[in-house]
């Protein structure tokens, strides 16, 4: 579904994605890691057209998507949550996931019907479905943080996309609110046939969840493969897992 | 049932209050009645300005130029040629968006502060143009005694033209305002990149925005002359773009009426202080500052702060 072939971003003279190569599979879900600074975020970054890539491919069934902007990359039916909450926070919890539901339909433009009459049912089914519903009416500033980052992924929803890209969903959770959050990511991805696409520091999550894992340090893959090759990797068990 | 009643009761004031402002010009001397309409293009004016900045959370450093704009097509249109008036009074606001159109083009391909110093600057040049262009706009004289269809020639019928269109106005802003596409004018403010990586078009929503509120910028224009019968360069100059901020701030960026006490106070200042003194800007100056400091939000705002204290902390946790 998503092929990244060599793909290379600089910020003056730091490189930081030097060489990056990942294979996403529909209907997988696939795990990148590696320590900090190693490129993960800015990878993200290049996959949804945040950021312009130097050099490299990034295809998206069949099609390259390099140049593209944001809103197209999107509507090509890839969502993206972040690291650090970015969510609308002067609007309720309702009007945030709405208007990328509005988008997906493309109704944002409608001049004189109110809003608050359509995609209610969409809007909602999420809501439901990240177990929002009770807080819809509260101001998203407001929330806690743990709500603040499940609202991130329900936003990245709106958009019914096929590949959803987290980035670390669960920084600055509590090991509970941790646990609950990838149980929520592995049935969302089930129930609406998602692949998901996710970053996390935390070894125990991504062994458990992700079918493939790509490894990533300074810039570049040095890996990818299932759980068992990862584990069994002399190079990324030095480097990465302790040398266990 | 509780929200049922305090609609009922909002329905009730500003049925109230328009039942007073259609029969106040049969008793109230011409002078209120002409102050009352004054204040009424100016809050249309100041409103226009809110939907960009206060919703829109766009830098539109020079409105006044779409004001101007509006107003000159209006008045060129009935004296410069045979067309009836009521075509040149929708010309009004068709040619300030068109201009809100091409200037925001521009604009938006920049952010913030880039984006309000290039409007000043592209619109300054449409001021220049206005000013010195004796031929075609009268320059610094402006164009006096525009003819008015016999319909609205007496002060109480523009009047009440003024406060219907005025009516009109509000009620297609609201509707906007609470539309898709005012909401995501909303979101882009909140969040511009968030609303990019949800498949939204944000440059092209940012000029929608621009090319709306100088359509009605273009009406409150248009009133103006309907209001005043005359036209002059300094509608398109940088002070006035000033003032209508400062209306704006005064009564409260995110509030739907706060733009109107904002002009309202506005123009009762400059007309009972100004009669005393040319220096009444210093009394709105001593009260921006006050606002300011105790009231952020403006005084619209403090008060809808104090009816929803959760949106105001959510809005500065969000800061």
């Amino acid at each position: 579904m998503l092929q990244v072939e060599g793909l290379m971003k600089s910020f003056d003279d730091f490189m930081a994605v030097n060489g990056a190569n990942l294979i996403v599979k529909k209907g997988e879900i696939v795990a990148v890691i590696g320590p900090n600074g190693a490129g993960k975020t800015t990878l993200f970054n290049l996959i949804t057209g945040a950021l312009k890539r130097d050099r490299g491919r990034i295809v998206f069934k069949g099609e390259e998507i390099s140049e593209l902007p944001p809103y197209d990359i999107c509507r090509k039916g890839i969502s993206r949550s972040y690291q650090i909450v970015n969510i609308f926070p002067r609007l309720t919890v309702f009007e945030n996931v709405q208007v990328g539901v509005l988008s997906y339909q493309r109704r944002s433009s409608n001049l004189f019907r109110p809003a608050q009459s359509l995609a209610v049912k969409e809007t909602r089914s999420i809501l439901d479905s990240m177990g929002l519903s009770g807080k819809e009416k509260s101001i998203a500033g407001s929330l806690s943080h743990g709500d603040q980052k499940i609202l991130e992924i329900a936003i990245a929803l709106g958009n019914e996309p096929e590949l959803l890209i987290l980035d670390e969903p669960t920084a600055g959770m509590s090991p509970e609110e941790t646990q609950a959050t990838m149980e929520l990511v592995n049935r969302l991805g089930k129930q609406r046939g998602l692949t998901i696409l996710f970053c996390e520091h935390d070894m125990d999550i991504v062994f458990s969840v992700a079918q493939s894992i790509m490894v990533m340090g300074h810039g570049q893959t040095i890996l990818q493969g299932t759980p068992g090759e990862i584990r069994s990797n002399k190079e990324v068990q030095e480097a990465y897992l302790g040398g266990e | 049932m509780f929200k049922e009643m305090v609609h009922s009761k909002w329905l009730g004031i500003v049925a109230g209050m328009l039942v007073v402002l259609l029969v106040l010009p049969l008793f109230a001397p011409r002078f209120y009645v002409y102050i009352l309409a004054l204040i009424y293009v100016t809050a249309l004016l100041a409103m226009s300005l809110n939907m960009v900045v206060g919703y829109g959370g766009m830098f539109q450093f020079h409105h006044a130029v779409f004001y101007g704009v509006g107003a000159y097509a209006v008045a060129l249109m009935i004296t410069k040629t045979s067309m009836p008036a009521w075509i040149g009074f929708m010309a009004g606001p068709v040619a300030a968006a068109v201009t809100g159109l091409i200037i925001g083009w521009f604009c938006v391909r920049l952010t913030k502060l880039y984006f309000g110093m290039l409007q000043i600057s592209l619109g300054s040049l449409i001021w220049a143009i206005v000013f010195r262009w004796y031929g075609f706009t009268g320059g610094d004289d402006g164009i006096h005694g525009v003819p008015m269809p016999s319909l609205i020639s007496s002060l109480n019928s523009s009047y009440y033209f003024i406060l219907i269109i005025l009516i009109v106005c509000l009620v297609l802003m609201y509707m906007i305002i609470k539309s898709p596409f005012g909401s995501t004018l909303q979101a882009i403010r909140d969040n511009s990149q968030r609303c990019e990586a949800v498949g939204i078009n944000v440059r092209r929503y940012q000029l929608g925005g621009i090319v709306v509120a100088t359509f009605f910028a273009g009406v409150a224009g248009v009133l103006f002359v309907a209001l005043e019968r005359s036209v002059f360069a300094e509608m398109l100059f940088w002070v006035m773009s000033l003032e209508i901020f400062i209306m704006c701030l005064l009564g409260g960026w995110f509030t739907f009426a706060g733009p109107i006490l904002g002009a309202a106070v506005t123009v009762a200042l400059r007309t009972f202080v100004g009669r005393y003194t040319e220096y009444w800007t210093l009394i709105l100056g001593v009260m921006l500052i006050l606002v300011i400091f105790f009231l952020p939000e403006g005084v619209m705002g403090f008060f809808q702060g104090l009816f929803k204290p959760k949106v105001k902390e959510a809005a500065e946790r969000g800061k």
